[in-house]
Formats: C-alpha cells, sequence, structure tokens
C-alpha cells in the first residue's frame, strides 16, 4: 500500500504542509533570526548579536512582566486545581441533578479572554467602588482580579477532568477501602488522590501553560495598567512590538526568552508523563 | 449596597458556615442532612458562577451614566434605557457583519482544519520515511511554541502574501492548526490495522476513495474532538486575526468588543454590556445544543495533548 499511496502527497500533505510553512516554519525561522537585529520594518535590518538580549535583562519593564506572570501562575495553579478537585470530589459523590452543576461550572470556559476581561472589569470596579478607588488604582487590585477572572474560567475545565479521572477509578478498589475499615477521609487520600494522579499531571500543566501565555484577559482587564505593573509577558512582548516606535528586535528577542520558558515547562512535562507511563 | 451591606453579607457567610459545621456534628449518620448541605454549597458555587453574567445582563439595560455607579443595583425607572444599548452598540462596531465573519471564519476553518490534517496525519503515519516522521516532530513541536514568537513575522508573511482577509485566514489557521490536529489524528490512525484499508486497496479502491469510503468514516470520533477543540479556539481567538485582517473591513466579534475601548480609553460602558451579552448568546446555544460532544471533545483533547 506504501507504494502506492506515496506519490499522492500533494493530494494528502501538501495542502496542510505548505499552510504550515507559511504560519509557523518560515515565520519560526525568520523570527529566531530577526531576535539578533535591529529593525523597525522587516525591509531594513541590520545585525546586532546578542545586543537584544543583554539590552532586554536590563529592561525594568520585562523584568516586571516576568516576575508578575510567575507569581501569577504560582497563585492560580494552586487555587485552580484545589478548587476544581474540591468541586468534583462533591460532584462525584452520587448525588443528584450533578450534571446540572457540571454544566454550569463548565459554562465560563467557553467564552473568549477578551469578553472574560471587560466583565470582571465592570464588577471589579462595581465592588472597589466602596472603596473609592479602580482596579488600575494599584497593582494588587489588578493581580487579584486576574486570579479571580482565571480561577472563574479554568475551575470548570478542570473539574471536568478530574471528574473524569475519579470515575475511572475501579469501584472494588474503593469498596475494598471501605471493607479493610478505611473511612472517607483515609480513602480520599491512600485512595482516590493516588489513584487520579494522571489527571493531576494534566490539569497542573494545562492551568500552568494557560497562565503563563495569558494574554486577551490581561490586555482587556488591566492592560498592564497602572504605569506597566500588571503587564505579563506576552503582553509586553505585544507592546515591544506594536507600541514602540524603536527597534522591534527587543520584541522578538522578548519572544525568543518567552518561548525558550515554555519550551522547559513542556520538556518537564513530556518527562513527568513519560515517568507515570514507566511506572503504569 | 453599601458597606452595611457587605458587612450584612459577611454575617449571613459566616452564619451559613456555623450552620453547616453544627449540621455536619449533629448529622454524621443522616445522609440526606449532608446531601442538603452539599446542596446547598453547590448551588451558592454555582450562583457564583452565574452571578458575573446576570449582572452584565442586567445593566445592558441601564444607560450608560449609571452603570458604573452601582453595577450591582436594579435598573430602575430612571436608568432603565430598553433596548437603546444593544441598537446603538449593534450600529457602532458593525456588530453583525462581524458575527457573520466570525460564523465563516470558524465554520470554514474548521471544516477546512479536519479535512486537510485528517489526510496529511493518514499520509504521514502511513507512508514511512525520514521526511515524514521528520514533519511529525515539526508539527508536534509547533504545539510548544506560543504565538509571541511567530506573530510579527507571521503577520509581516500574511500581508505579503495577500491573505489579509477573511479567505486568507483560514489558510493561516490551517497552519496554526495543524499542530495539535495532526498530532490527535496520528494518534487514532496508529490505532487502526492496516489491513482494512490494505483490503480496500485490492479490492480496487484508489488511495483517495480509500480515505473517504474507509479511513475517514473510522477517524469520525476523533474528527469531532478536532473540530470542537479548534472551533472554540478560532471562535474566541482576538490577536491572531486583528493582527492579521484589515480591521476596518472585516471585524470578528472579539474584534468588535475590543474596538468599544476606543483609542482614549474612554469606554461606553452601556453598548459594552450589550454586546458582551451577543457575543456570549451564539456561545452559550452552542454549548447548550451539542453539550455532550463539548465536554467528551474537551476531556480528549486535554488527555491526548
Amino acid at each position: 500500500m506504501q507504494k502506492s499511496l506515496k506519490k499522492y502527497f500533494p493530494v494528502f500533505a501538501l495542502p496542510t504542509v505548505a499552510a504550515f510553512c507559511v504560519s509557523f516554519l518560515i515565520p519560526f525561522v525568520m523570527g529566531l533570526y530577526l531576535s539578533f537585529c535591529k529593525f523597525t520594518t522587516i525591509k531594513k535590518v541590520s545585525f546586532v548579536g546578542i545586543k537584544n538580549f543583554v539590552a532586554i535583562f536590563a529592561d525594568e519593564g520585562f523584568l516586571n512582566a516576568l516576575w508578575f506572570t510567575v507569581k501569577f501562575t504560582v497563585v492560580s495553579v494552586i487555587t485552580i486545581n484545589v478548587l476544581a478537585f474540591v468541586l468534583a470530589y462533591i460532584l462525584t459523590r452520587g448525588l443528584k441533578g450533578t450534571n446540572l452543576f457540571r454544566t454550569t461550572f463548565f459554562t465560563p470556559n467557553l467564552i473568549g479572554g477578551i469578553v472574560l476581561g471587560y466583565i470582571w472589569q465592570i464588577i471589579i470596579n462595581g465592588v472597589l467602588k466602596y472603596f473609592d478607588v479602580t482596579i488600575t488604582y494599584s497593582a494588587k487590585y489588578g493581580f487579584w482580579g486576574l486570579v479571580i477572572l482565571m480561577n472563574w474560567q479554568l475551575i470548570g475545565y478542570m473539574m471536568i477532568i478530574y471528574i473524569a479521572g475519579i470515575q475511572n477509578i475501579p469501584k472494588d478498589l474503593i469498596d475494598s477501602a471501605a471493607v479493610d475499615g478505611a473511612g472517607r477521609l483515609k480513602t480520599l487520600t491512600n485512595v482516590t488522590i493516588p489513584m487520579v494522579m494522571p489527571s493531576v499531571t494534566i490539569c497542573l500543566f494545562l492551568t500552568l501553560t494557560n497562565s503563563f501565555k495569558l494574554f486577551d484577559q490581561n490586555y482587556a482587564l488591566t492592560d498592564g495598567a497602572p504605569n506597566g505593573e500588571t503587564q505579563m509577558l506576552a503582553l509586553n512582548i505585544f507592546k515591544s512590538f506594536y507600541n514602540t516606535s524603536g527597534s522591534k528586535g527587543t520584541g522578538q528577542a522578548k519572544a525568543v526568552i518567552f518561548f525558550l520558558i515554555v519550551g522547559v515547562i513542556a520538556f518537564i512535562q513530556l518527562v513527568a508523563t513519560r515517568n507515570k507511563e514507566v511506572e503504569n | 449596597m453599601n458597606i452595611s451591606a457587605w458587612a450584612a453579607a459577611a454575617v449571613a457567610v459566616a452564619a451559613g458556615v456555623a450552620v453547616i459545621v453544627v449540621l455536619r456534628l449533629i448529622s454524621k449518620r443522616f445522609k440526606a442532612a449532608r446531601n442538603g448541605i452539599l446542596y446547598v454549597v453547590l448551588s451558592a458555587v454555582a450562583v457564583v458562577f452565574l452571578a458575573p453574567v446576570a449582572i452584565i445582563l442586567l445593566n445592558s439595560f441601564k444607560n450608560k451614566l449609571y452603570i458604573l455607579d452601582n453595577p450591582f443595583s436594579l435598573p430602575d425607572s430612571t436608568t432603565w434605557t430598553g433596548l437603546d444599548n444593544y441598537i446603538e452598540g449593534v450600529g457602532k462596531t458593525g456588530f453583525l457583519s462581524a458575527v457573520g465573519w466570525s460564523f465563516f471564519i470558524t465554520i470554514v476553518s474548521v471544516g477546512v482544519i479536519v479535512l486537510c490534517t485528517s489526510m496529511c496525519a493518514w499520509y504521514i503515519t502511513r507512508v514511512k520515511n525520514r521526511f515524514n516522521s521528520f514533519l511529525y516532530y515539526l508539527f508536534v513541536f509547533s504545539m510548544i511554541v506560543p504565538f509571541q514568537m511567530v506573530m510579527f513575522t507571521m503577520s509581516y508573511l500574511a500581508s505579503k502574501l495577500h491573505l489579509s482577509n477573511p479567505y486568507g485566514i483560514v489558510f493561516i489557521y490551517l497552519g496554526f492548526g495543524a499542530g495539535l490536529s495532526v498530532f490527535m489524528f496520528s494518534g487514532f490512525v496508529k490505532s487502526i490495522p492496516v489491513d482494512i484499508e490494505e483490503a480496500a486497496m485490492i479490492d480496487g479502491c484508489s488511495p483517495i476513495q480509500t480515505y473517504f469510503r474507509v479511513v475517514f468514516p473510522i477517524l469520525r470520533p476523533t474528527a469531532v474532538t478536532v473540530a470542537i477543540l479548534n472551533a472554540m479556539w478560532i471562535w474566541n481567538d482576538y490577536l491572531l486575526p486583528s493582527l492579521i485582517l484589515d480591521t476596518t473591513k472585516y471585524r470578528t466579534i472579539p474584534i468588535a468588543v475590543q474596538m468599544l475601548r476606543g483609542s482614549y480609553g474612554a469606554v461606553d460602558w452601556g453598548h459594552m454590556m450589550a454586546m458582551i451579552i451577543l457575543a456570549i448568546v451564539p456561545i452559550i446555544v452552542f454549548y447548550l445544543t451539542c453539550q455532550k460532544y463539548i465536554i467528551e471533545g474537551v476531556v480528549a483533547g486535554a488527555v491526548k495533548g
């Protein structure tokens, strides 16, 4: 079959491969090269070596965005996963009508980031009005606003994955734990949690990458205000491309660093899932 | 609502917690009571999940002057403006054409992605050579590269190639969706026994007939997952279309909403509330009609992706 199929490359693979080259492969290689260049438009490019990379590590805005992103990611990964697991645990205890709750909790996940940002801007500003401030008054408000928004959006999604994980635990395992005299808490810590570890890994990395790469929500909620203090990395990179009259080389260099960090996270994930597979 | 109302709310919550603790102590043996508590907790959480959208809906009927004053008050005879926000907002943002383009771009892109990437995945999985396995790893690699890495160069290339319109963007989405989609289809193709396809070919099917008559029907469950994941992404995507499309001519819904912010930060919150509601309605309708597929698709996508 291979032989007769082989000459069909233009029919089967070419459209996807061509589109992939135009929208990913060529821009990626160009982007790598441009991170070592000084340019305002692509027509006037001069090679400057690692100057851009030296410059961005002296750029306070960038370092601040990096730190803000890390803090935000850690806090939202923990809160989202804990709350999602608790909800999933409650919803898998055989109550009636849980489907309705599942549907409700999952809904925010389908709403786009820009719209989410504006929904929460009005609500958070409405609450802060009682203290006579707005969300752009202090970076603290922007930070917790983003955390709340992200929780609201992702808890339902992670909950669904945890529910699938919990439902996959063989019933007899839980029953035999009960026969052996394990209480509800013991069963939770010694049977349920170890058995859903694969789901935990998935959810941790999904929330990790989603939080780390966040753009739309950040853009709509605070747009980095005040003074760019609530800028996350993706927004900081965006602004160094489109809100600058100077060289865009630094923006591209920031993007390369961003890519490397995300790459490391993905690599860790790969190793973590591989190890799990070996254990099983 | 004012400070004292918040204090009252806090007291109510504290009282609720106290009641729950006491009931728990009493009801250790009474399953019904415990379930009752769980229902109360779940309902409270459900209210928290629905309240934001309900608040936006209420405010969409208020005059813009009163929204920021107190977004939590019900509309009354002074603040009520009926459907004015909707009518003006739709006119100002070109919302109807944005809805049209959003539907067009999402449906066509998803169709093209499902068709092209499933064919591509079948080809590179079945024809085993170095080039194809290299392609496969490139697709997988592209999944981890954040959009910011390629956004500047990609939008430059797209405008050079005259792809800055709703038809060209389909091609761009095919390229961007290729990573995850090829990866998911390939995973499934590997689990299908080759014998079925070989039998079809021996019986005289050309590769194209084999694909459409034998392979694609088997791939259907994965195709549904791929379609759902891509539809959710493309429908809500803001950055890519805002960079690629000429936004004076073509807007998608997220672009139309973002445009209300204006260049000086003066937002007409009345219009904003109405447009948010209009942006959410199609998603809710879609979700309620294909709920089962969406939830299954999301779980399958998370596990494989």
